[in-house]
């Protein structure tokens, strides 16, 4: 079963009707023993970096998001939901991170519009059983003020300009993270939750 | 490279699509269910429910809206139209859309903008102008914020409130030019620049909407980050993927639907 956990922020709806529109049953927690349990989990997020820590801490969470990730069962995190994975970040004072990526998560530099919105392009730097079948530079919806900076090149699977160059995908093992949203990515966002919930192992 | 997003409006009443000019006249359009689908089909970047509906049953009909659109589309879109208060900001986020448009109700309760930021995140919450022109076709034109559909003047500068918006939260500002609204005769690109050149965040342009190459004037011109359109896409004047055609040609930067066998 997926997992899709809430840690208070909102719409993750869509996300659960992009795993139905694709074939897969998904539920919706805030349950730990619900995440223990769970076969893939997925970690949606908006809203503040600090704020979902401070939820996910309060829930109970962050023990079995980090044990469901040691154990290598498939792992999904999306925009803040990829952020969290990382050490640390500077939005908004400095807030530890769950620390499965070294590396911060940065606001976007001065020159460009924050927080950037829409479609952008991301060209895949290693392949990876997520995004088999999308094709190169193929665009997807964005919508952060925050990227993410791995210590670690090999942590990079896929990269987005916007001001720079930066991490657009995150992987290790069979654990991930989204910069943009797949569930409002039309055909191809469903194809990476398809891929998630079919091939990554 | 960030593509210029395409953004079809509906404007919805009672459940039903309308069309209106100049906030006035309106007639039934069709199913907004419907008409979702097809943009989706024809490769919106964004869609753009704006709500008129008055009554009080109102919150039941945009909930149930919200979670109709967003069980048939998976591309973001914004609900507008008298979103009132905080509730009205929830219920619209937690149905499934992405971003709440909040317009005259900032005017009158500007910690609502705060509020929902604070709670929502800055890239859920639509700061949005119906502006007016005043001072004709002078060289330094000055904009003023009306509401209520643009029937009340509020003695407010447009891009001073801009500029508040964006402090208080909002990620994003929509202009919607009440002068160009329903003539189809272009945007007001000058507004759009103004605007654009003062505040960071994305601006989407609104209101005029007579073709392609309008939208590549606000695009360009403009610095818009976004064009929103109703009747021309509406009536099939112009498609989605036509108008895309043209501002490639142009050299805009544009995002082409992508069909994948799941």
């Amino acid at each position: 079963m997926i997992v899709i956990v809430d840690c208070g922020a909102g719409n993750l709806r869509s996300v659960q009707k992009g795993f139905e529109r694709v074939g897969h049953a998904a539920s919706i927690t805030d349950r730990p023993e619900d995440v223990n349990s769970a076969a893939r989990v997925v970690l949606p997020g908006v809203g503040a970096f600090g704020d979902a820590m401070v939820n996910l801490k309060a829930g109970g969470l962050i023990e079995p998001l980090l044990d469901s990730i040691d154990s290598g069962r498939p792992f999904l995190g999306i925009c803040v939901g990829l952020q969290l994975l990382f050490s640390e970040s500077d939005e908004m004072g400095r807030h530890r991170g769950l620390g499965v990526f070294p590396g911060k998560v940065r606001r976007f530099p001065d020159g460009v519009r924050v927080p950037q919105i829409g479609w952008n392009q991301v060209r895949i730097r290693r392949q990876t059983p997520l995004l088999e079948g999308i094709p190169d530079d193929a665009f997807f919806y964005f919508v952060h003020s925050y990227y993410v900076d791995p210590d670690l090149e090999s942590d990079c699977v896929a990269t987005t300009d916007y001001a720079l160059d930066y991490t657009s995908v995150a992987g290790r093992g069979a654990a991930y993270g989204l910069q943009f949203h797949p569930e409002k990515s039309q055909d191809l966002g469903l194809l990476i939750l398809k891929n998630f919930a079919e091939r990554v192992c | 490279m960030l593509a210029k997003r395409i953004i079809p409006c509906l404007d919805v009443k009672n459940g039903r699509n309308v069309r209106g000019v100049r906030f006035s006249a309106d007639r039934d359009a069709g199913d907004p269910v419907d008409l979702a689908r097809r943009y989706d089909e024809e490769g919106a970047d964004e869609l753009v429910l704006y709500d008129i509906t008055a009554s009080a049953e109102k919150r039941e009909i945009v909930a149930d809206l919200v979670r109709q659109v967003s069980e048939q589309v998976f591309i973001p879109f914004t609900v507008g139209g008298g979103v009132r208060t905080f509730d009205d900001i929830r219920t619209i986020i937690e149905g499934g859309a992405e971003k709440a448009s909040i317009n005259s109700a900032a005017v009158r309760t500007p910690e609502l903008i705060t509020r929902g930021a604070e709670r929502f995140g800055t890239q859920a919450i639509v700061g949005s102008i119906d502006a007016v022109r005043r001072g004709g076709k002078s060289e330094r034109p000055e904009w003023e914020v009306v509401i209520n559909g643009g029937r009340t003047p509020t003695g407010k500068d447009v891009l001073e409130w801009a500029l508040e918006l964006v402090d208080r939260g909002a990620g994003e500002i929509v202009l919607n030019s009440i002068d160009a609204d329903g003539t189809r005769e272009g945007y007001d690109v000058e507004l759009n620049r103004a605007v654009a050149e003062l505040v960071d965040v994305p601006i989407v342009a609104s209101g005029g909407s007579g073709g392609p190459e309008h939208m590549y004037q606000v695009l360009h011109r403009g610095k818009a980050s976004a064009a929103l359109a109703a009747s021309i896409f509406h009536y099939r004047q112009y498609s989605i993927p036509q108008v895309k055609a043209y501002l490639a040609t142009r050299g805009v930067c544009v995002r082409r639907r992508v069909r994948v066998e799941l």
